[in-house]
């Protein structure tokens, strides 16, 4: 893709105008934890250490981007009902992690995780504005809700919320929230210790809910930050989810990676928009994408390659069909055919972690389908297993083909820019820093500069109105 | 260590203890709600060779417009000074009450890897009507009050153990990152709550974080070091006595200060409480000359392992306390401070307990 195909790509209808100045917008997902992240590489910096944080963190300052997210999992994944031992596992709390992270960075923005279904609005609305003001207006919270009962077994509700309701649940919190951080008023504090009173009476409001999803009667503690309030992410992909992305959210972390399905997904979020009297600029689109960069475009296909082997390793394709077995494959080998035995009846177990919604039934249909590949074409485990696992969509090249086709995202509105997930790290992330970011700038899509100090200002997102 | 050492921890919180304390800060009141507050008031600690700082807090602001209406919550003020720092020791208020267990202690062990083991717990018990109705809850009765901070006390441990150390096993060769035998429920079941576990995060450097606990809350059983409010130090030394007997490492009394500083002190105490009285919570109060100070901690040395001040008005106290009074206590043999690299164990003479479930197996009990 090279620039001169913008004049054909003003006529693809992403609900935005055809923009040639638009700029790329870059986040790190940092999950830390999980299959893709490759821990078996001597390059890769060990999980916990705060160095490996700060030096990420530091490095993608360097390289000007918007945002630094933490990701979340409340409960050590599992597999045979034991700590599932393959992925990298353990992780520190996102808020007090990136509290630090606020006193070793100068300007990136500070993204946390958390989830709106087992935390108590009040308390995480505090927590959040908390790391709002240490960072002086750098922060942001990526919403996320849990509907499985698993998770629930390590917080006082239990597994208490149903499905249909966690959205429900979500938009109330996130209410309660922006009302929480709305309810200083401006100058409440007085400006000289020769004042009456602290603050002006009356300055700072009590906010009250009660409903069967969120109760609670708590004053604002904090006044507003320098960015106002924490900047709001949201990355659920069902109905709800885009409902409370419509409605709230100022960035949306999307599954929608592929070119044509990132403009299918811009058009509809912004015709929900609309709906809301919200702007088709008003809301930042961050798809989340992985990054494999070579020298040439072969280099690069032969690392993805290196990558995936390690991703979805033996080892790992045999947990995977443990789990769909519901019994102990180990002394199969990945290379050969599936098992001759017989799967245990039942859907999956959600022990092992998060399942999706689309993979909590036909658990036998699809082992159906899997025994005719594997006959009729031979396939092995392993390669059922990569077959069977859905990527994040890769973007697998140079600096420059990598940066041409962001360009024509950023530009037709498909996307605002990418939320990136590290196979790697360090050196995955340092590669787009190095040799990415410069592709970006010399094509005129990536800043050259932070021009302000917040995070609502990084995304180029409109002043809150106070 | 010897018993005429004293330990010193000092109370950060807002602009000093007294409530009025924003009027002689020298400063905005708001200026209180920054992140360059929150850095130079422990960088000031730190400096004074404090061994550990506590952040008070509470669901609810300290006041609701007279005195500080804001305040930033203690876990993250602490986290935001850990790398700002390199040998004080950082210890958060965090409220059992008002918050999920689950999340308290995932946020303390995190403390802990952020600080490469300088973190604590003051273990918070907000029990009024206004703290409880954050969660849309009610006040706890005495006894179910009591049932739930050690619940929460005795779970924290349990997830802090949770991972053993050496659970990351990191074998290429099997391609295991971690050694799942290593890696434990806890199946806590308590009063109000059950939690499965393990914790998300690995075992924190210092093994166990340290635990603060008032002395009225009735934890000394679980807590590291108990805080003795009591007013005269014949009633400290009782209580430390008592507290140490039920189990706690460490007694530390609380003590109120305000020194002499161009005006004495009781005028200084005074004027402040004009605007609002200085509640003392039945806590050892001084009043007087560094050197009066001084002469105090000497001799509260001889009866308990630390203290906790709470200084009327940072500005002006802690300077001081920095300048004449813990540098004459350091002379005297009475103080030292931390070094850099130590963890908040190693500075408090505790050792670092290996995880219960290590224990288990190591005297060849059931994985």
């Amino acid at each position: 893709m090279t620039a001169s195909s913008g004049s054909e790509d003003s006529g693809i209808d992403t609900g935005a105008p055809y923009d040639h100045d638009a700029h790329v917008h870059l986040g790190v997902f940092y999950s830390g934890v999980g299959p893709q992240v490759i821990w078996t590489d001597p390059s890769a910096a060990p999980q916990m250490p705060r160095e490996t944080f700060i030096n990420v963190a530091q490095l993608l300052e360097r390289g000007l981007f918007d945002a630094f997210f933490l990701g979340e999992g409340l409960r050590v994944r599992e597999s045979k009902g034991r700590a599932f031992d393959l992925d990298v596992a353990g992780r520190p709390d996102a808020i007090t992690q990136l509290s630090m992270l606020a006193g070793a960075t100068q300007r990136i923005g500070l993204v946390a995780t958390q989830n709106a279904t087992y935390n108590f609005p009040a308390d995480l609305a505090r927590r959040l504005a908390s790391l709002d003001i240490l960072s002086d207006g750098r922060a942001g919270w990526n919403v996320v809700t849990t509907d499985n009962a698993w998770t629930g077994e390590n917080f006082r509700h239990g597994g208490w919320l149903d499905h249909e309701r966690r959205y429900e649940r979500a938009t109330q919190m996130v209410q309660a929230a922006k009302a929480l951080w709305a309810s200083w008023d401006d100058n409440a504090a007085a400006d000289s210790p020769a004042a009456k009173s602290w603050a002006r009476p009356g300055s700072i409001e009590t906010v009250e809910r009660s409903t069967d999803l969120v109760s609670l009667r708590a004053p604002g503690t904090l006044p507003p930050s320098r960015q106002g309030r924490p900047v709001l992410f949201q990355s659920g992909d069902s109905a709800g989810g885009r409902e409370l992305a419509a409605q709230h959210a100022d960035v949306v972390f999307s599954a929608n990676g592929p070119f044509e399905k990132a403009v299918v997904y811009a058009r509809d979020l912004r015709q929900r928009l609309a709906a809301h009297g919200r702007g088709p600029n008003s809301v930042r689109i961050l798809p989340g994408a992985s990054v494999i960069l070579g020298d040439t475009e072969q280099d690069a296909k032969d690392k993805a390659e290196w990558v995936r082997d390690l991703q979805l390793s033996g080892p790992r394709a045999i947990a995977f069909f443990e789990q769909y077995w519901g019994s102990d494959l180990s002394a199969y080998d990945p290379d050969g055919p599936l098992p001759a035995i017989e799967p245990v009846q039942g859907e999956l177990d959600p022990s092992r972690g998060t399942i999706s919604i689309a993979d909590r039934t036909g658990k036998m249909d699809r082992i159906r389908e899997w025994r005719r590949r594997s006959d009729e074409d031979g396939l092995s485990m392993l390669q059922l297993f990569r077959e069977a696992t859905a990527r994040q969509s890769a973007f697998v090249g140079t600096p420059a083909q990598i940066a041409d086709q962001w360009a024509r995202y950023v530009r037709t509105g498909a996307a605002d820019g990418f939320n990136i997930s590290p196979h790697l790290v360090p050196s995955s992330l340092s590669d787009i820093v190095d040799t990415l970011v410069p592709a970006l700038q010399d094509r005129g899509v990536y800043r050259t500069a932070y021009e302000g100090t917040t995070l609502r200002e990084h995304l180029a997102l409109t002043p809150l109105n106070r | 260590m010897p018993v005429s050492e004293l330990l010193i921890a000092l109370e950060v919180d807002g602009d000093g203890a007294h409530p009025a304390a924003w009027r002689q800060s020298g400063r905005a009141p708001g200026d209180v709600l920054t992140a360059r507050a929150t850095a130079a008031i422990v960088a000031s600690a730190e400096a004074a060779g404090v061994a550990l700082v506590t952040f008070d807090d509470a669901p609810t602001p300290p006041s609701d417009s007279l005195d500080a209406a804001g305040r930033i919550e203690a876990g993250s003020r602490a986290a935001y000074v850990s790398t700002l720092t390199d040998r004080i020791g950082l210890a958060p208020t965090l409220h059992a009450t008002v918050t999920e267990p689950f999340h308290l202690a995932t946020q303390l062990a995190s403390l802990d890897w952020a600080t490469n083991g300088r973190g604590a717990w003051v273990v918070g018990a907000a029990n009024d009507a206004d703290g409880r109705a954050t969660i849309g809850e009610k006040p706890l009765s005495a006894d179910a009050l009591h049932r739930e901070l050690s619940d929460v006390v005795d779970v924290a441990r349990a997830l802090w153990d949770s991972w053993e150390d050496d659970a990351v096993i990191k074998d290429g060769a099997t391609g295991r990152y971690l050694d799942p035998q290593k890696v434990h429920p806890v199946s806590f079941t308590g009063a109000d709550f059950t939690i499965t576990g393990p914790l998300i995060t690995p075992r924190p450097p210092q093994g166990q974080l340290v635990v603060l606990a008032a002395d009225a809350l009735g934890l000394a059983d679980r807590a590291d070091i108990v805080l003795i409010s009591a007013p005269d130090t014949a009633s400290i030394a009782d209580r430390a006595q008592e507290a140490k007997a039920a189990g706690a490492a460490l007694a530390f009394a609380e003590l109120q200060v305000v020194l002499d500083a161009g005006h004495s002190a009781a005028a200084r105490l005074a004027e402040l409480d004009e605007s609002t009285t200085w509640r003392d919570d039945a806590k050892l109060r001084y009043i007087g000359s560094a050197t009066g100070l001084v002469d105090l901690l000497t001799s509260l040395s001889g009866i308990v392992d630390g203290v906790r001040l709470h200084l009327a008005v940072h500005a002006i106290d802690l300077p001081i306390l920095a300048e004449q009074v813990l540098p004459a206590l350091t002379a005297a043999g009475v103080h030292r401070a931390p070094q850099a690299g130590d963890t908040l164990r190693q500075t408090l003479g505790l050792s670092r307990p290996i995880s219960r479930f290590a224990a288990l197996t190591s005297t060849g009990g059931p994985r």
